[in-house]
Protein backbone atom coordinates (compact mmCIF):
# COMPACT_ATOMS: atom_id res chain seq x y z
CA UNK A 1 0.00 0.00 0.00
CA UNK A 2 1.47 3.66 -0.33
CA UNK A 3 2.19 4.87 2.92
CA UNK A 4 2.03 8.62 3.86
CA UNK A 5 2.72 10.74 7.00
CA UNK A 6 1.16 13.68 8.46
CA UNK A 7 2.59 17.12 7.70
CA UNK A 8 3.33 19.38 10.24
CA UNK A 9 0.55 21.35 11.70
CA UNK A 10 2.65 24.41 11.11
CA UNK A 11 2.74 23.80 7.49
CA UNK A 12 -0.56 22.76 7.06
CA UNK A 13 -1.61 26.50 8.82
CA UNK A 14 0.34 27.97 6.70
CA UNK A 15 -1.64 26.71 3.81
CA UNK A 16 -4.62 27.55 5.15
CA UNK A 17 -4.00 30.67 6.97
CA UNK A 18 -6.04 32.94 3.96
CA UNK A 19 -9.63 30.69 4.00
CA UNK A 20 -12.25 30.96 6.69
CA UNK A 21 -14.38 27.73 5.34
CA UNK A 22 -11.83 24.47 4.77
CA UNK A 23 -13.22 20.65 4.14
CA UNK A 24 -10.91 18.17 5.71
CA UNK A 25 -10.84 15.49 3.04
CA UNK A 26 -9.67 12.26 4.40
CA UNK A 27 -9.30 9.05 2.20
CA UNK A 28 -11.05 5.45 2.80
CA UNK A 29 -7.62 3.63 1.32
CA UNK A 30 -4.24 3.17 1.84
CA UNK A 31 -4.01 6.37 4.31
CA UNK A 32 -6.70 4.83 6.74
CA UNK A 33 -4.75 1.62 6.80
CA UNK A 34 -1.68 3.36 7.78
CA UNK A 35 -3.19 5.70 10.04
CA UNK A 36 -2.43 9.02 7.97
CA UNK A 37 -5.79 10.42 6.82
CA UNK A 38 -8.34 8.26 7.23
CA UNK A 39 -11.81 9.67 8.64
CA UNK A 40 -10.13 9.03 12.34
CA UNK A 41 -7.18 11.36 11.28
CA UNK A 42 -9.45 14.13 9.56
CA UNK A 43 -11.20 13.90 13.10
CA UNK A 44 -8.15 14.48 14.92
CA UNK A 45 -6.38 16.94 12.20
CA UNK A 46 -9.31 19.17 12.78
CA UNK A 47 -9.56 19.35 16.06
CA UNK A 48 -6.24 20.56 16.16
CA UNK A 49 -6.71 23.15 13.30
CA UNK A 50 -9.82 24.55 14.73
CA UNK A 51 -7.63 25.13 18.34
CA UNK A 52 -4.52 26.43 16.82
CA UNK A 53 -6.71 29.14 14.82
CA UNK A 54 -9.05 30.02 17.59
CA UNK A 55 -5.81 30.82 19.86
CA UNK A 56 -4.90 33.35 16.56
CA UNK A 57 -8.07 35.17 17.01
CA UNK A 58 -9.10 33.88 13.62
CA UNK A 59 -11.22 30.76 14.02
CA UNK A 60 -11.71 28.42 10.78
CA UNK A 61 -14.60 26.93 10.05
CA UNK A 62 -14.24 23.05 8.89
CA UNK A 63 -16.14 20.35 6.92
CA UNK A 64 -15.28 16.82 7.53
CA UNK A 65 -15.67 14.25 5.00
CA UNK A 66 -13.81 11.25 3.97
CA UNK A 67 -14.44 9.25 0.64
CA UNK A 68 -13.89 5.83 -0.46
CA UNK A 69 -10.81 6.56 -2.65
CA UNK A 70 -9.97 9.94 -3.45
CA UNK A 71 -7.84 8.66 -6.51
CA UNK A 72 -11.29 7.87 -8.00
CA UNK A 73 -12.80 10.59 -9.87
CA UNK A 74 -16.13 8.59 -9.01
CA UNK A 75 -16.00 9.20 -5.45
CA UNK A 76 -15.44 13.07 -5.73
CA UNK A 77 -18.51 13.25 -7.94
CA UNK A 78 -20.82 12.82 -4.68
CA UNK A 79 -18.62 15.84 -2.79
CA UNK A 80 -18.85 18.17 -5.25
CA UNK A 81 -21.73 20.27 -3.42
CA UNK A 82 -19.51 20.51 -0.29
CA UNK A 83 -16.30 21.47 -2.11
CA UNK A 84 -18.85 24.44 -3.67
CA UNK A 85 -19.28 25.91 -0.22
CA UNK A 86 -15.79 26.19 0.96
CA UNK A 87 -12.83 28.53 0.14
CA UNK A 88 -10.32 25.52 -0.41
CA UNK A 89 -10.10 21.67 0.87
CA UNK A 90 -6.92 20.06 2.69
CA UNK A 91 -6.71 16.78 1.14
CA UNK A 92 -5.09 13.99 3.78
CA UNK A 93 -5.10 11.63 0.79
CA UNK A 94 -1.54 10.23 -1.17
CA UNK A 95 -0.36 12.37 -3.48
CA UNK A 96 -2.72 10.72 -6.29
CA UNK A 97 -5.47 11.71 -4.06
CA UNK A 98 -4.85 15.04 -3.85
CA UNK A 99 -3.71 15.69 -7.55
CA UNK A 100 -6.99 14.16 -8.61
CA UNK A 101 -9.37 16.40 -6.35
CA UNK A 102 -7.32 19.05 -7.92
CA UNK A 103 -7.88 17.80 -11.42
CA UNK A 104 -11.63 17.38 -10.33
CA UNK A 105 -11.93 20.70 -8.72
CA UNK A 106 -10.07 23.42 -11.05
CA UNK A 107 -11.24 26.52 -9.41
CA UNK A 108 -10.49 25.51 -5.63
CA UNK A 109 -6.92 24.87 -4.20
CA UNK A 110 -6.70 21.78 -2.49
CA UNK A 111 -3.66 21.45 -0.14
CA UNK A 112 -1.63 18.63 0.79
CA UNK A 113 -1.98 17.70 4.21
CA UNK A 114 0.23 14.12 4.12
CA UNK A 115 3.47 13.37 2.76
CA UNK A 116 3.61 10.66 0.59
CA UNK A 117 6.31 8.42 1.78
CA UNK A 118 6.94 5.24 -0.18
CA UNK A 119 5.47 1.58 -1.19
CA UNK A 120 5.60 -0.34 1.61
CA UNK A 121 4.26 -2.73 4.10
CA UNK A 122 3.32 -2.38 8.35
CA UNK A 123 5.78 -4.23 10.30
CA UNK A 124 4.84 -3.35 13.48
CA UNK A 125 2.65 -1.22 15.62
CA UNK A 126 4.25 2.63 14.25
CA UNK A 127 6.71 0.87 11.61
CA UNK A 128 6.40 0.83 7.96
CA UNK A 129 8.96 -0.02 4.96
CA UNK A 130 9.30 0.54 1.55
CA UNK A 131 8.81 -2.85 -0.72
CA UNK A 132 8.16 -1.54 -4.31
CA UNK A 133 9.30 1.31 -6.40
CA UNK A 134 7.12 0.95 -9.35
CA UNK A 135 10.17 0.15 -11.59
CA UNK A 136 8.13 -1.01 -14.42
CA UNK A 137 9.60 -4.17 -14.83
CA UNK A 138 9.62 -6.85 -11.72
CA UNK A 139 12.40 -8.37 -10.71
CA UNK A 140 11.65 -10.32 -7.94
CA UNK A 141 11.68 -13.86 -9.76
CA UNK A 142 15.59 -13.38 -9.74
CA UNK A 143 16.14 -12.21 -6.31
CA UNK A 144 14.29 -13.85 -4.00
CA UNK A 145 11.59 -12.28 -3.61
CA UNK A 146 13.11 -9.25 -2.28
CA UNK A 147 13.90 -6.39 -4.21
CA UNK A 148 17.11 -4.43 -4.28
CA UNK A 149 15.72 -1.34 -6.92
CA UNK A 150 13.56 -0.85 -3.57
CA UNK A 151 15.45 -1.92 -0.84
CA UNK A 152 18.97 -1.49 -1.74
CA UNK A 153 20.47 2.11 -0.83
CA UNK A 154 22.06 2.15 -4.14
CA UNK A 155 19.80 0.06 -6.05
CA UNK A 156 22.34 -2.46 -7.76
CA UNK A 157 21.91 -5.42 -9.11
CA UNK A 158 24.90 -7.29 -8.35
CA UNK A 159 25.54 -6.39 -4.93
CA UNK A 160 25.69 -6.46 -1.79
CA UNK A 161 28.25 -3.63 -2.34
CA UNK A 162 31.28 -3.44 0.02
CA UNK A 163 29.39 -1.58 2.35
CA UNK A 164 27.55 -4.60 3.56
CA UNK A 165 28.48 -6.00 6.89
CA UNK A 166 26.71 -8.02 9.65
CA UNK A 167 23.65 -7.74 7.36
CA UNK A 168 22.93 -3.87 7.69
CA UNK A 169 23.53 -0.88 5.34
CA UNK A 170 26.00 0.86 5.07
CA UNK A 171 24.17 3.83 5.13
CA UNK A 172 22.55 3.08 8.47
CA UNK A 173 22.55 0.27 11.05
CA UNK A 174 18.62 0.21 11.19
CA UNK A 175 19.05 -0.85 7.62
CA UNK A 176 18.82 -4.13 6.18
CA UNK A 177 21.37 -4.81 3.55
CA UNK A 178 19.12 -5.93 0.94
CA UNK A 179 21.66 -8.01 -0.86
CA UNK A 180 22.41 -9.90 2.82
CA UNK A 181 18.59 -10.26 2.62
CA UNK A 182 18.86 -11.51 -1.24
CA UNK A 183 22.12 -13.98 -1.26
CA UNK A 184 20.64 -15.71 2.64
CA UNK A 185 16.55 -16.09 1.05
CA UNK A 186 18.56 -18.35 -2.16
CA UNK A 187 20.99 -20.15 -0.06
CA UNK A 188 17.93 -20.92 1.94
CA UNK A 189 16.19 -21.95 -0.78
CA UNK A 190 19.37 -23.78 -2.17
CA UNK A 191 19.31 -21.37 -5.38
CA UNK A 192 22.31 -18.93 -4.44
CA UNK A 193 24.13 -19.99 -7.08
CA UNK A 194 22.13 -17.96 -9.54
CA UNK A 195 23.49 -14.87 -8.11
CA UNK A 196 26.92 -15.78 -9.69
CA UNK A 197 25.31 -14.76 -13.06
CA UNK A 198 25.57 -11.21 -13.85
CA UNK A 199 22.27 -9.28 -14.06
CA UNK A 200 22.36 -7.09 -16.98
CA UNK A 201 22.11 -3.20 -17.29
CA UNK A 202 18.24 -2.44 -16.57
CA UNK A 203 16.02 -0.90 -18.71
CA UNK A 204 15.08 2.22 -16.89
CA UNK A 205 12.72 3.21 -19.56
CA UNK A 206 10.43 1.32 -17.94
CA UNK A 207 10.80 3.38 -15.12
CA UNK A 208 9.56 7.16 -14.24
CA UNK A 209 13.06 7.38 -16.25
CA UNK A 210 11.26 7.09 -19.44
CA UNK A 211 9.25 10.22 -18.21
CA UNK A 212 5.33 9.96 -16.89
CA UNK A 213 3.76 6.93 -17.68
CA UNK A 214 0.39 5.83 -18.90
CA UNK A 215 -0.96 2.38 -19.27
CA UNK A 216 -3.35 1.59 -21.60
CA UNK A 217 -5.23 -1.45 -22.03
CA UNK A 218 -7.16 -2.15 -25.31
CA UNK A 219 -8.64 -5.29 -24.42
CA UNK A 220 -11.03 -2.86 -21.40
CA UNK A 221 -11.15 0.31 -23.89
CA UNK A 222 -12.89 -2.54 -26.25
CA UNK A 223 -14.59 -4.31 -24.01
CA UNK A 224 -16.37 -0.82 -22.90
CA UNK A 225 -17.43 -0.21 -26.03
CA UNK A 226 -15.20 3.30 -25.51
CA UNK B 1 48.87 -5.63 -24.22
CA UNK B 2 45.20 -4.59 -24.00
CA UNK B 3 46.24 -1.05 -22.78
CA UNK B 4 49.91 -1.18 -22.58
CA UNK B 5 50.30 1.11 -19.19
CA UNK B 6 53.11 0.60 -16.71
CA UNK B 7 50.73 -0.79 -14.27
CA UNK B 8 49.74 -3.39 -17.07
CA UNK B 9 53.35 -4.45 -18.33
CA UNK B 10 54.15 -4.59 -14.59
CA UNK B 11 51.92 -6.85 -13.71
CA UNK B 12 51.61 -8.71 -17.00
CA UNK B 13 55.30 -9.37 -16.46
CA UNK B 14 54.78 -11.21 -12.96
CA UNK B 15 56.39 -8.40 -11.31
CA UNK B 16 55.21 -7.09 -8.02
CA UNK B 17 53.65 -4.24 -8.71
CA UNK B 18 53.03 -1.11 -6.44
CA UNK B 19 49.96 1.60 -6.44
CA UNK B 20 49.60 4.58 -5.01
CA UNK B 21 46.60 6.80 -4.61
CA UNK B 22 46.22 10.50 -4.23
CA UNK B 23 42.85 12.19 -3.35
CA UNK B 24 42.06 15.57 -5.11
CA UNK B 25 41.77 18.30 -2.96
CA UNK B 26 38.37 20.04 -2.26
CA UNK B 27 39.34 23.28 -4.55
CA UNK B 28 40.50 23.79 -8.14
CA UNK B 29 44.44 23.93 -7.08
CA UNK B 30 45.84 21.84 -9.23
CA UNK B 31 49.31 22.27 -7.78
CA UNK B 32 47.90 20.11 -4.55
CA UNK B 33 48.02 17.22 -7.22
CA UNK B 34 50.81 18.19 -9.35
CA UNK B 35 53.15 18.26 -5.32
CA UNK B 36 51.91 14.63 -4.83
CA UNK B 37 53.28 13.77 -8.13
CA UNK B 38 56.76 15.30 -7.89
CA UNK B 39 57.02 13.70 -4.72
CA UNK B 40 55.59 10.08 -5.46
CA UNK B 41 56.94 9.89 -9.13
CA UNK B 42 59.14 6.82 -9.25
CA UNK B 43 57.25 4.86 -6.56
CA UNK B 44 54.56 3.64 -8.16
CA UNK B 45 53.43 1.81 -11.14
CA UNK B 46 50.45 4.31 -10.97
CA UNK B 47 48.55 6.54 -8.75
CA UNK B 48 44.74 5.81 -8.25
CA UNK B 49 42.48 9.41 -7.81
CA UNK B 50 39.41 8.96 -6.56
CA UNK B 51 36.10 9.56 -7.66
CA UNK B 52 34.39 12.00 -5.19
CA UNK B 53 35.31 9.83 -2.15
CA UNK B 54 33.08 9.70 0.63
CA UNK B 55 30.79 11.84 -1.12
CA UNK B 56 32.29 14.90 -0.78
CA UNK B 57 32.97 17.30 -3.84
CA UNK B 58 36.36 17.46 -5.00
CA UNK B 59 38.51 17.93 -8.54
CA UNK B 60 37.62 15.89 -11.07
CA UNK B 61 39.62 12.02 -11.00
CA UNK B 62 39.92 12.54 -15.09
CA UNK B 63 41.01 15.87 -14.51
CA UNK B 64 43.59 15.13 -11.97
CA UNK B 65 44.60 12.29 -14.07
CA UNK B 66 45.61 14.34 -16.80
CA UNK B 67 47.65 16.64 -14.15
CA UNK B 68 49.40 13.49 -12.95
CA UNK B 69 50.10 12.53 -16.86
CA UNK B 70 52.09 16.07 -17.60
CA UNK B 71 54.22 15.44 -14.53
CA UNK B 72 55.12 12.55 -15.78
CA UNK B 73 52.85 10.01 -13.47
CA UNK B 74 50.76 7.05 -14.55
CA UNK B 75 47.01 7.28 -13.44
CA UNK B 76 44.84 5.09 -12.49
CA UNK B 77 41.56 6.94 -12.23
CA UNK B 78 38.36 5.94 -10.28
CA UNK B 79 35.08 6.22 -11.99
CA UNK B 80 31.85 5.36 -9.50
CA UNK B 81 28.55 4.64 -10.44
CA UNK B 82 27.20 7.26 -8.18
CA UNK B 83 27.22 10.47 -9.93
CA UNK B 84 26.57 9.59 -13.38
CA UNK B 85 24.36 7.52 -16.02
CA UNK B 86 25.72 5.26 -18.48
CA UNK B 87 25.79 7.97 -20.96
CA UNK B 88 27.99 10.31 -18.87
CA UNK B 89 30.18 7.25 -18.29
CA UNK B 90 30.93 6.30 -21.32
CA UNK B 91 31.84 10.26 -22.49
CA UNK B 92 34.05 10.79 -19.39
CA UNK B 93 35.73 7.60 -20.44
CA UNK B 94 36.00 8.35 -24.11
CA UNK B 95 37.24 11.75 -22.56
CA UNK B 96 39.95 10.19 -20.67
CA UNK B 97 41.49 7.79 -23.17
CA UNK B 98 41.84 11.05 -25.73
CA UNK B 99 43.86 12.88 -22.95
CA UNK B 100 46.08 9.41 -22.65
CA UNK B 101 44.81 8.06 -19.50
CA UNK B 102 44.68 3.75 -19.69
CA UNK B 103 43.86 2.46 -16.09
CA UNK B 104 39.93 2.68 -14.69
CA UNK B 105 39.20 1.65 -11.72
CA UNK B 106 34.98 0.41 -11.38
CA UNK B 107 33.89 0.67 -8.11
CA UNK B 108 29.91 0.94 -6.70
CA UNK B 109 31.24 4.89 -4.69
CA UNK B 110 29.86 5.52 -1.03
CA UNK B 111 26.53 6.44 -0.65
CA UNK B 112 25.82 10.28 -0.48
CA UNK B 113 24.76 10.76 2.82
CA UNK B 114 28.22 10.09 3.79
CA UNK B 115 29.32 13.57 1.89
CA UNK B 116 28.96 17.03 2.14
CA UNK B 117 25.93 17.00 -0.05
CA UNK B 118 23.47 14.34 1.74
CA UNK B 119 20.65 15.98 -0.18
CA UNK B 120 21.53 14.92 -3.36
CA UNK B 121 19.79 12.84 -5.86
CA UNK B 122 21.88 8.92 -6.68
CA UNK B 123 22.43 7.90 -10.15
CA UNK B 124 23.16 3.69 -10.14
CA UNK B 125 22.27 3.72 -13.60
CA UNK B 126 24.30 0.72 -13.47
CA UNK B 127 26.17 -0.63 -11.07
CA UNK B 128 30.25 -0.96 -10.51
CA UNK B 129 30.27 -5.03 -12.23
CA UNK B 130 27.85 -3.56 -14.66
CA UNK B 131 29.93 -0.55 -15.72
CA UNK B 132 33.05 -3.44 -15.52
CA UNK B 133 31.03 -4.98 -18.30
CA UNK B 134 30.62 -1.69 -20.16
CA UNK B 135 34.12 -0.88 -19.82
CA UNK B 136 35.32 -4.37 -21.38
CA UNK B 137 32.71 -3.87 -24.25
CA UNK B 138 34.03 -0.38 -25.44
CA UNK B 139 37.48 -1.57 -25.43
CA UNK B 140 36.11 -4.42 -28.04
CA UNK B 141 34.30 -1.62 -29.64
CA UNK B 142 30.68 -1.62 -28.36
CA UNK B 143 29.18 1.43 -25.89
CA UNK B 144 26.73 -0.19 -23.97
CA UNK B 145 23.67 -0.30 -26.47
CA UNK B 146 25.35 -2.95 -28.47
CA UNK B 147 26.20 -0.12 -30.87
CA UNK B 148 29.45 -0.52 -32.74
CA UNK B 149 32.25 2.38 -32.73
CA UNK B 150 32.87 3.61 -35.91
CA UNK B 151 36.57 4.89 -35.23
CA UNK B 152 39.84 4.67 -32.57
CA UNK B 153 38.92 2.65 -29.22
CA UNK B 154 39.70 2.99 -26.09
CA UNK B 155 42.70 1.25 -24.66
CA UNK B 156 42.04 0.57 -21.36
CA UNK B 157 43.23 -1.28 -18.49
CA UNK B 158 40.51 -2.13 -15.93
CA UNK B 159 40.80 -2.38 -12.47
CA UNK B 160 37.89 -3.22 -9.44
CA UNK B 161 37.58 -3.12 -6.06
CA UNK B 162 37.36 -6.26 -3.91
CA UNK B 163 36.28 -6.03 -0.32
CA UNK B 164 37.27 -9.60 1.83
CA UNK B 165 36.13 -7.52 5.22
CA UNK B 166 32.36 -7.37 3.92
CA UNK B 167 29.61 -9.64 4.14
CA UNK B 168 28.54 -12.50 3.10
CA UNK B 169 32.23 -13.70 3.46
CA UNK B 170 32.11 -16.54 1.11
CA UNK B 171 29.93 -14.65 -1.03
CA UNK B 172 32.93 -11.81 -1.32
CA UNK B 173 35.08 -14.30 -3.82
CA UNK B 174 31.81 -15.27 -5.93
CA UNK B 175 31.39 -11.31 -6.36
CA UNK B 176 35.36 -11.28 -7.17
CA UNK B 177 34.96 -14.08 -9.69
CA UNK B 178 31.77 -12.02 -11.55
CA UNK B 179 34.10 -9.03 -11.60
CA UNK B 180 36.49 -10.88 -13.92
CA UNK B 181 33.53 -13.06 -15.59
CA UNK B 182 33.19 -9.06 -16.54
CA UNK B 183 36.14 -8.09 -17.58
CA UNK B 184 38.39 -6.84 -15.00
CA UNK B 185 42.06 -7.15 -15.51
CA UNK B 186 43.42 -6.25 -11.64
CA UNK B 187 42.15 -5.55 -8.28
CA UNK B 188 42.66 -3.65 -5.51
CA UNK B 189 41.64 -4.86 -2.32
CA UNK B 190 40.80 -2.65 0.88
CA UNK B 191 43.00 -2.11 3.30
CA UNK B 192 43.89 -4.67 5.30
CA UNK B 193 43.51 -4.05 9.24
CA UNK B 194 42.88 -8.07 10.15
CA UNK B 195 45.67 -10.03 8.41
CA UNK B 196 44.19 -13.15 9.42
CA UNK B 197 40.59 -12.72 7.81
CA UNK B 198 42.25 -11.66 4.40
CA UNK B 199 44.27 -14.63 4.59
CA UNK B 200 40.81 -16.74 5.12
CA UNK B 201 39.49 -14.83 1.93
CA UNK B 202 43.03 -15.40 -0.24
CA UNK B 203 42.72 -19.50 0.21
CA UNK B 204 38.78 -19.15 -1.16
CA UNK B 205 40.34 -17.12 -3.84
CA UNK B 206 42.74 -19.38 -4.62
CA UNK B 207 40.64 -22.62 -4.53
CA UNK B 208 38.78 -21.10 -7.37
CA UNK B 209 41.97 -20.28 -9.06
CA UNK B 210 40.55 -16.88 -9.47
CA UNK B 211 44.36 -15.39 -8.75
CA UNK B 212 45.05 -16.76 -12.00
CA UNK B 213 42.54 -14.88 -14.27
CA UNK B 214 42.78 -11.24 -12.28
CA UNK B 215 45.69 -9.48 -11.15
CA UNK B 216 44.77 -9.00 -6.76
CA UNK B 217 46.76 -5.81 -5.57
CA UNK B 218 46.60 -5.90 -1.40
CA UNK B 219 45.31 -2.63 0.21
CA UNK B 220 47.52 -1.06 2.72
CA UNK B 221 46.85 1.98 4.34
CA UNK B 222 49.45 2.77 6.96
CA UNK B 223 47.20 4.26 10.59
CA UNK B 224 47.91 7.96 11.97
CA UNK B 225 46.57 7.11 15.58
CA UNK B 226 44.64 4.87 17.58
CA UNK B 227 41.53 7.00 17.04
CA UNK B 228 41.87 6.78 13.55
CA UNK B 229 42.31 2.80 13.85
CA UNK B 230 39.50 2.24 15.88
CA UNK B 231 37.35 4.75 14.27
CA UNK B 232 37.35 1.87 11.25
CA UNK B 233 36.93 -0.61 13.26
CA UNK B 234 33.57 1.20 14.67
CA UNK B 235 32.12 3.18 12.09
CA UNK B 236 33.48 2.72 9.09
CA UNK B 237 31.38 -0.03 7.26
CA UNK B 238 32.91 -3.23 5.81
CA UNK B 239 35.96 -2.10 7.67
CA UNK B 240 37.89 -4.71 10.03
CA UNK B 241 40.51 -3.75 12.23
CA UNK B 242 42.42 -6.46 14.44
CA UNK B 243 42.63 -6.03 18.04
CA UNK B 244 46.57 -6.61 17.60
CA UNK B 245 47.08 -3.94 15.45
CA UNK B 246 44.91 -1.33 18.01
CA UNK B 247 46.84 -3.21 20.51
CA UNK B 248 50.35 -2.22 18.70
CA UNK B 249 49.65 1.08 18.08
CA UNK B 250 48.55 1.74 21.88
CA UNK B 251 51.39 0.88 23.11
CA UNK B 252 53.71 2.65 20.64
CA UNK B 253 55.84 5.46 21.98
CA UNK B 254 55.52 6.76 18.24
CA UNK B 255 52.24 6.35 16.78
CA UNK B 256 52.84 6.79 13.10
CA UNK B 257 56.42 5.00 13.24
CA UNK B 258 54.86 1.98 14.50
CA UNK B 259 51.82 2.81 11.42
CA UNK B 260 54.50 2.49 9.04
CA UNK B 261 56.24 -0.40 10.74
CA UNK B 262 53.02 -2.24 10.36
CA UNK B 263 52.25 -1.38 7.00
CA UNK B 264 55.78 -2.33 6.39
CA UNK B 265 55.51 -5.78 7.18
CA UNK B 266 52.29 -6.21 5.83
CA UNK B 267 54.49 -5.85 2.93
CA UNK B 268 56.87 -7.86 3.22
CA UNK B 269 54.48 -10.77 4.90
CA UNK B 270 52.09 -10.24 1.53
CA UNK B 271 54.91 -10.55 -0.73
CA UNK B 272 54.90 -14.00 -0.14
CA UNK B 273 51.65 -14.93 -0.26
CA UNK B 274 50.32 -17.30 -3.29
CA UNK B 275 48.43 -14.97 -5.59
CA UNK B 276 49.43 -11.61 -4.35
CA UNK B 277 50.28 -9.54 -7.80
CA UNK B 278 51.33 -6.44 -5.86
CA UNK B 279 50.32 -4.00 -3.19
CA UNK B 280 48.11 -1.15 -3.34
CA UNK B 281 49.05 1.64 -0.56
CA UNK B 282 46.41 4.12 -0.13
CA UNK B 283 47.93 6.53 2.63
CA UNK B 284 44.87 8.82 3.58
CA UNK B 285 45.71 12.25 4.06
CA UNK B 286 48.96 10.77 4.47
CA UNK B 287 50.50 9.92 0.48
CA UNK B 288 53.81 12.01 1.69
CA UNK B 289 54.76 8.75 3.88
CA UNK B 290 54.51 6.56 0.93
CA UNK B 291 58.37 6.77 -0.67
CA UNK B 292 59.09 6.03 2.99
CA UNK B 293 57.19 2.65 3.24
CA UNK B 294 58.46 1.64 -0.20
CA UNK B 295 61.98 2.44 0.81
CA UNK B 296 61.66 0.32 4.07
CA UNK B 297 59.63 -2.76 2.16
CA UNK B 298 62.20 -2.77 -0.21
CA UNK B 299 59.74 -2.06 -3.23
CA UNK B 300 62.57 0.71 -4.58
CA UNK B 301 63.86 0.99 -7.01
CA UNK B 302 60.76 0.37 -9.46
CA UNK B 303 61.96 -2.79 -11.89
CA UNK B 304 61.83 -1.15 -15.90
CA UNK B 305 59.38 -3.68 -18.18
Amino acid sequence: MIIAERKPIDEILEFLSRYQKVLVLGCGGCVTVCLAGGEKEVGILSSELAMARSKEGRPVELVQKTVERQCDFEYLEGIRHLVKEVDAVLSLACGIGIQTCNEAFPDKNTWPGVNTRFLGVNLNVGEWAERCQACGQCILDKTGGICPVARCSKSIFNGPCGGSQNGKCEVSPDTDCAWALIHDRLTRLGQVDSLREIMPLKDWSYSRDGGPRKLVREDLELESGK
Amino acid sequence: MKAGSNLERMLESGNFAVTGEIGPPKSCNGEVVRHHARMLKGYCESFNLTDNQTAIVRLSSIAAGKLLLEEGCEPNIQIVCRDRNRIGIQSDVLGAAALGIKNVLCLSGDHQKFGNHPTAKNVYDVDSIQLIKILDGMRNGYFANGEEMKDELPKLYIGCAANPFADPFEFRVTRLEKKADAGADFCQTQCILDMERFERWMELVRARGLHKRIKILAGITPMKSVKAAKYMKKFVAGMMVSDDIIERLEKAEDVKEEGVNIAVEQIQYLKKMEGIAGVHIMAIAWEDIIPEICKRAGLTPRPEV
